[in-house]
């Protein structure tokens, strides 16, 4: 018995180190894809929301007015909000996302917080509300994708909803209640990144290999570029947009 | 001749157009709906085969529905939303009047249940003037249209609990969770379907859709019993503005809105002349929450 419980000990020491061992070498071997996301041309001009219908909106935007969002533009033109994903080139165990931190979409002030949340598909999300008014948070997508739509409320307090989805796809997401606010999930297959404010990115944990690496914005459309990512190394790919 | 040459160059190039129809996803084809015509539906004991139903479809249905379900039929065009809405797309696969959660399928018995009670303030009638066995037939014919069908599961039927007994305390209460989800905000404080976000309301086509108003006379689209109004605030109604409010109202505050949904309605109830004694005052929207 005391034989059994050594090796049976052993062997589970082995594989455990084996499993730890075996991801290290992975993450050494991968490389990722950083670059940045840019506006051609001056930032188009972003109406003011009026949020009038409700007061409570009024009030908690009142210190940084809303507007629309489908171009935010920061310094030097990086363009925010851009998915960046890989859209050939990936095969086996790359095509999904190691999970890091939960997509969080959150709703505060009356807009959407960020305005485009992207994940991986099958990837569980999380709603929010920092609110203290009621929404109803109501994505769209195709149901010929696949995709199922739902609408939940969430008035003030309520807990969190934690969905996925279950295929690619831009989704638009609205609140019946306030109708300015939009935004959108995309759904794509991999490893993703989307712009910060300054329109940068970094696709991590990329194995090496030959990309396309597709650049999705909501307004202008998508992108394409080929990359080559070396073993440990970051591949470069900018893009630039024109508004529409 | 020059124009007599165009007008040949657009009748080829017309006929070539219509020879290489383009499939999108918005229209499916007869022949990707025609391999599902073995759909069936299971209602009580009865059991509903599509290809019995595409005669019956087409004598009472396709007028507005359309030959491929898509609610794109020849009378469609004169229903003007909000005051009628158009007729359902069936290819989408989405219900309003369900028993199972926001975003699943419906089952067998609420879609049978929605063509034998029809849709009140719509072009919808009942149809209980057809046999049950047609209507369960029209029921298979009707998921044929949809690839949903082939693979998903309709959702698990929520459960309801037995009603209460009807109290002055269960009204109040009722009033507090109309004023906590702020049913208000589209159905307005005195249920006139006059709340500030009422007028902007859109369907899942972006079609103008209107809240329901419980004063009106009007009856539930889903139907007027109790039972039926606590299934619409706790499945939503898919397709619409009307969210879920599973996550947020509990079997037993779901009963208490209920009643206090009755005493909007213009018709007569124990819970009208129950508000009525109590001389309740409709919520304040501009109320911090928890104090109304």
């Amino acid at each position: 018995m005391k034989n059994f419980a050594a090796v049976l000990s052993t062997v589970v020491l082995v594989c455990c180190a084996a499993l730890i061992l075996g991801r290290k070498v992975n993450a050494a071997g991968e490389g990722k894809i950083t670059g940045t996301v840019k506006l051609d041309g001056p930032a188009p001009h972003m109406k003011g929301i009026d949020m009038s219908k409700d007061p409570y909106c009024v009030k908690a935007s009142a210190s940084s007015p809303a507007h629309l969002e489908t171009y935010v533009v920061g310094a030097n033109g990086g363009l925010e909000n851009v998915v960046l994903y890989i859209s050939e080139g990936l095969t086996g165990s790359a095509l999904t996302q190691p999970s890091t931190a939960v997509p969080v979409f959150d709703q505060k002030n009356c807009v959407y917080s960020p305005h485009v949340l992207a994940m991986d598909v099958g990837e569980t999300f999380k709603v929010e509300t920092s609110d203290q008014t009621a929404h109803n948070i109501h994505p769209n997508p195709n149901p010929m994708t696949g995709n199922i739509g739902w609408n939940q409320s969430q008035p003030p307090g309520a807990p969190p909803i934690e969905k996925s989805w279950k295929a690619v796809e831009f989704i638009d997401v609205k609140c019946n209640i306030h109708p300015w606010m939009h935004g959108y999930f995309a759904v794509v297959k991999g490893p993703y990144a989307t712009t910060d404010s300054n329109g940068s990115y970094t696709i991590n944990d990329v194995p090496p290999g030959s990309y396309t690496v597709t650049a999705w914005q909501e307004q202008s459309g998508t992108q394409t570029q080929k990359v080559t990512v070396a073993a440990g190394a970051a591949a470069t790919a900018d893009f630039t947009f024109k508004a529409k | 001749m020059g124009t007599r040459l165009q007008s040949w160059t657009l009748l080829v190039s017309s006929a070539a157009l219509l020879a290489f129809p383009s499939i999108s996803w918005a229209q499916l084809t007869t022949f990707d709906i025609g391999t599902r015509i073995g759909a069936e539906s299971h209602v009580g004991n009865l059991t509903g085969h599509a290809k019995d139903a595409s005669l019956p479809y087409r004598r009472y249905c396709v007028g507005c529905h359309g030959p491929l379900g898509d609610g794109n039929g020849e009378n469609a065009t004169w229903m003007d939303p909000p005051l009628y809405p158009k007729p359902r797309d069936f290819q989408l696969g989405v219900f309003k009047c369900r028993s199972t959660p926001t975003g699943t399928l419906p089952t067998d018995q609420d879609l049978y249940d929605a063509i034998t009670r029809g849709f009140d303030r719509s072009n919808m009638p009942q149809w209980n003037t057809l046999s049950k066995q047609e209507r369960v037939d029209l029921v298979a014919w009707v998921k044929h249209f949809s690839p949903r069908w082939a693979s998903e599961k309709p959702g698990t039927p929520i459960t309801i609990p037995p009603e209460p007994e009807v109290t002055a305390e269960r009204i109040k209460a009722g009033r507090d969770v109309f004023a906590r989800v702020q049913c208000w905000k589209c159905h307005g404080v005195q249920g006139m379907a006059n709340g500030p976000s009422a007028s902007t309301l859109t369907d899942d086509q972006s079609r103008p859709i209107a809240a329901f108003n419980f004063t009106d006379g009007s009856r539930p689209k889903c139907g007027n019993t109790d039972q039926d109004i606590y299934r619409i605030f706790m499945t939503g109604l898919d397709g619409t503005p009307m969210p879920s409010f599973a996550d947020n109202i509990k079997p037993d505050e779901a009963w208490d809105l209920v009643f206090y949904l009755r005493t909007f309605m213009s018709q007569p109830s124990k819970e009208k002349e129950m508000a009525k004694q109590l001389a309740l005052k409709p919520v304040d929207p501009n109320a911090p929450a928890g104090q109304q």
